[in-house]
Order: C-alpha cells, then structure tokens, then sequence
C-alpha cells in the first residue's frame, strides 16, 4: 500500500498518528539523558524541566567512578564478547556448513534437534549445566561464560545455513573436481561469500553477551570480574549498592552501557535489519 | 553406502561435531539430568539424594509456586498479543511508503537494543510514582490517583507490560519486512473488489503477515515465560510487593542459588519446559489451520 493512494485526510491522520506514536517511544530517551544531565535534586523538581539548567556532563565521571571498576567491568564485557562471537562465528559456521553444503545420511534429521535446542528454556539446563562448571572447578572465572561458544548455538547455526544453502551448488562441485577437500571449500570458498550473514551471526552474539546478566550473576563471584550489566545492577542494590535513587548516575550509567550497542547499530544499520529479517522469514 | 556417500557421512559429521558436544554437554545431558534431579534432594555441595515425588508433591502445595505461574501466564496473556498488535500496525503504518521511513524505523528500533539491566533501571525510573514520565502523562487525567507502579502490586506487571512494549522494534522489523514481500497485484485486486481500507487488512495484510506472526508469537512464548532480568532489576533483587513480580524463572532462580535447594528447582524448571511445549504446540496447531503462506 503506498500513501499516494490515501486521501489527504488519510495522510494527515497516517502521519499524526505516526508523529504521536514516535514521540512516545522517544520520549524515555530524551528523559534518560535529560535525567543524567540534571542535578540531583533538580531530577525531582516540579514542575518538570525537559531542559537541564545547566548541562551536568560531570555526572557521568562521577558515575563511573560511584559505580566502582568501571573500565575494569567494561573491559570484562569486551573481553567475553569477543571470544564469545569468534568462538560462535566459528563453531556455528563450521556446523551449518555440514548442515547445508555436504549431503550426508541422516543430515535433516540431525537438523531437526538442532532446532529442538532453540525451545529449551535456559532454566531448564541451568541447573545441571551449573553443576557440571562446579565440577571442573570453572564456577567463579570466564569460562563458564563463554565456553559453550566454542560448541556452536542453534539459531546461528540455523540463520548461517538458511544463508549458506542459498550458495550455488555447482561452486562446490566444481572445487570438488579440481580435488579440493571440504575444510578448503569452507574456508576459501563459502565464508568469503558469506560475509553479510557472519556479520550478522557475529552481531547479534556481540548484542546478545553484552546484555547477558542471568550468565554472570550466576558463574561470576569476585567483583573484580562483574560485566557491565552485573556491576549496574548491584549498583542498584539497595544493599551497598552506591546508586540508589541517584537517578542522575543511573540513567548517565544506563546510558553509557546502551550506547556501544547504539553506535554500533548506526553503523551497522544494514546488517542488524538484514539479520532480523533472515530470523522472521519463513524457512 | 558408496565410496563417496561414506566420505561425505564422515566430512559432514566433522563439520558438525563441535555442535554435536554443544548438544550432548549443553542440551541433552542437561535435559536429562534436570529429570533425573527433579525427583532428588540436590544442594551441589553434597550429592543427590532420591526423594521421589516429594519435591513436586511440595509444589502442589506451595503458594508462591502458583504465583509464579498466574503471574507468569498473566505477563504473557498480556504481552504478547498486545506487543503483536502493537507492532503490526505500526509496521502497517510505516509500510505506506511514508517519507522518513528509515527515520520513524530507527525510532522504533532502538528501544530493542538496551541491554535488559539497563532497561530495569530506566523503567525503575519511569515508573516512579511521583516523578516517572509515566505518571507525569497521566497526571493530568488522573490526578492523584495515578498508580502506584512500582509498589502497588496491582500495577507492578503492567508497569512490566509497558516496559515490554517499549521494546517491540524487534518485531515491527520483521513484521515490515513481510509486508513489503506482499505482492502489490493482492491489493489492486482488492481495490477492483470495491476493498475500503479495513477490508484491505483483514483479507490481504494479516494473511500476509500470517507466517511471520506465527514465528514471532513462538519466539515470545518461550521468551516471555523465562522473564526474570527486567523485573528482577526493577525490583531491586526481589519478587515485587506480594510476590506479585515473583516469575517462574525468578522462582527457580530464587530455589536455586538462593535456597540451594537443586532438586526443587528442576521440577519447576520441568513444569515450566512442559508448559512452553504444551502452548507451543497449540500454536502450531493453530498456525496449521491459520497461516496462509505464499
């Protein structure tokens, strides 16, 4: 339907309606920053002032510092989701290529527990999975976090090869005649082509690690290893934590955790709504 | 099994071996072992104990078990079809091919991209009963009669709903995606039918969206019912006045690694993946009858 066909009163209505609904969900934003800007006692001021007084850009050091390790937290948080989406990347890669690019006996059938794992709540396996990391001695470090990386996670092995399968087959025929072996075909072949889809496998595991809080909150013990996410939250706490009703450094903070993800999404744009559509379309 | 079907059985089991130990130390041990604890006495500093049914016979009769549950199913009855509505039709509106589109889509989307505690804090905030946005738009309907969002446990989940909705982005994306996949000659045909706008909808748009709708109401289902981040912050680490934010997910959390007790939580985890299952295959069997793919 395009809007030429609507009558004026129809486009005055598509675009009121538009504008009111768009403001609406601007506006926690715009009150986030505002808050973060504004003195403590000027975020409970009546009546209410969208513009600070006084632009307090000083809040966000004094947040950063309140909050404790900071830098140390967010260097957590890079860390794990860098090895995380490499580790994923990878894995998941190598398993939808022999999802998708090898006939195989068996092979959709295998497909189908892969796509059994997706309706496994995590509480489910939460409990075994914590006793097994008990077990090896791994609870109170990294490892817990981003291990399982390394064995591959079904939606990005399902969004890869709903990619992959749409690969020309001849491609790897003929690379098969001239006497290249698979792992070959993968690598120099399929993954060069494939560059938009692992952009998207690498980004949404990048968003994904980033908010994860149920993962740290229950493997990580020592501060000096919280995330992000961890550290805004016993921030929060009323039990010691430092943020309590400081609403100016809980939106600079929560502001500050959001916006690598918003940077990266402006420059990504294409490869977050790429990557959305390929996980809704039918398949 | 020729020559070349071997090699290409063991190539392909290659490729798919990391999956393989994901599945069988992250899934299917797991799954099985959930079952197997379900029916013990489990802290992890000391081993299993066999107790039967005890630990379900327990949940028959606890309270807060059945309040996990009604407040999780209210969550979700409540969520999940006003999020799809929501989201089709700001889908519907933006896919008139409106100028701006990019810009009014981006506006939509973000909210999607904050991280779950940050979402906590900044509704914690915005559902402050004195100074939260929230209020502050219905005061002059309300007066002083806006509700308690936080504290008042009549209003705490619909506080959360509101919060949910903000981040529907998600599904608008996908929802525009489809629409603009349907095929301009259904339209034109409608039109030549003497169609008038909500006619349209009904016979074109929503069939149209009808596979993606399908999808996403699965995805909200099992995402909706492991809701414990957002409320959890919001609440600042606990269950909400009167255990009304008090979550399945929360629960088993809660018997977990705060009660230590392993064994009761796998039963509510069992019951909770039982209870996913049932309603998800429900939908399914809807979508059967309902969907209409191109």
């Amino acid at each position: 339907m395009t809007s030429h066909r609507l009558s004026l009163l129809g486009k005055v209505t598509l675009y009121t309606l538009l504008l009111l609904c768009a403001f609406v969900f601007v506006a926690p934003f715009i009150w986030m920053i505002s808050t973060s800007l504004k003195t403590l006692p000027e975020t409970t001021a009546m009546p209410i002032q969208w513009i600070p007084s006084s632009l307090e850009w000083r809040n966000y050091p004094d947040a950063i510092e309140a909050m404790g390790d900071f830098w140390l937290y967010a260097w957590n948080s890079l860390y794990i989701c860098v090895i995380t989406v490499i580790g994923t990347v990878l894995s998941s890669a190598l398993a939808a290529y022999g999802f998708s690019r090898i006939e195989w006996r068996g092979r959709d059938k295998v497909f189908l527990l892969v796509l059994a794992t997706m309706m496994i709540p995590f509480p489910v396996i939460m409990v075994p999975v914590y006793g097994l990391f008990k077990d090896l001695g791994w609870v109170g470090s990294f490892k817990p976090l981003w291990v399982p990386a390394l064995f591959a996670n079904a939606f990005s092995v399902f969004l890869l090869r709903q990619f992959f399968k749409t690969i020309p087959n001849e491609l790897s025929d003929a690379a098969r005649i001239d006497g290249c072996n698979e792992l070959r075909i993968f690598w120099h072949i399929v993954l060069p082509l494939s560059k938009a889809s692992l952009a998207t496998v690498a980004l949404f595991t990048f968003m994904w690690t980033w908010n994860d809080y149920l993962g740290p909150m229950v493997y990580l013990i020592n501060e000096e290893q919280f995330t992000l996410s961890l550290a805004l939250q016993s921030f929060v706490d009323p039990s010691g934590g430092k943020g309590l009703n400081m609403w100016h450094h809980l939106m600079a903070a929560s502001t500050l955790i959001t916006l690598p993800l918003v940077i990266l999404y402006f420059f990504c744009q294409k490869v977050f709504v790429q990557g959305i559509n390929a996980t809704g379309t039918k398949g | 099994m020729t020559q070349q079907e071997r090699q290409n059985l063991r190539n392909g089991l290659l490729f798919i071996s990391p999956w393989v130990v994901g599945f069988l130390a992250f899934a299917l041990y797991p799954l099985l072992a959930s079952v197997y604890y379900s029916f013990t006495d489990y802290s992890v500093l000391s081993p299993p104990v066999w107790i039967g049914t005890e630990n379900y016979e327990e949940l028959a009769d606890d309270p807060l078990f059945w309040k996990s549950m009604t407040n999780t199913l209210f969550f979700a009855a409540l969520s999940i079809p006003l999020s799809t509505v929501c989201a089709c039709a700001l889908a519907i509106m933006l896919n008139f091919r409106i100028r701006f589109q990019s810009i009014f889509r981006t506006i939509f989307f973000l909210p999607a991209l904050v991280p779950m505690v940050c979402l906590g804090v900044i509704w914690m905030w915005m559902l402050n009963k004195q100074m939260g946005l929230v209020n502050l738009g219905l005061s002059p309907v309300l007066g002083d009669s806006v509700p308690n969002w936080l504290e008042d446990p009549a209003f705490t989940k619909l506080g959360l709903v509101i919060a949910t909705l903000w981040c529907l982005g998600h599904s608008m994306v996908i929802y525009l995606a489809g629409l603009q996949e349907a095929p301009v000659q259904l339209y034109e045909a409608a039109e030549i039918d003497g169609a008038g706008f909500w006619r349209k909808i009904s016979t074109v748009t929503l069939p149209c969206l009808s596979p993606y709708i399908f999808f996403n109401t699965i995805m909200a289902i099992i995402g909706s019912f492991q809701t414990f981040a957002v409320p959890w912050v919001m609440m600042k680490g606990e269950a909400g006045p009167e255990q009304s934010m008090l979550f399945v997910a929360t629960y088993i959390y809660i018997n977990a690694f705060d009660n230590w007790q392993m064994g009761k939580a796998c039963a509510v985890a069992l019951i909770l993946f039982i209870m996913i299952a049932i309603l998800t295959l429900s939908v399914v069997k809807l979508g059967e009858r309902k969907v209409h793919y191109q």
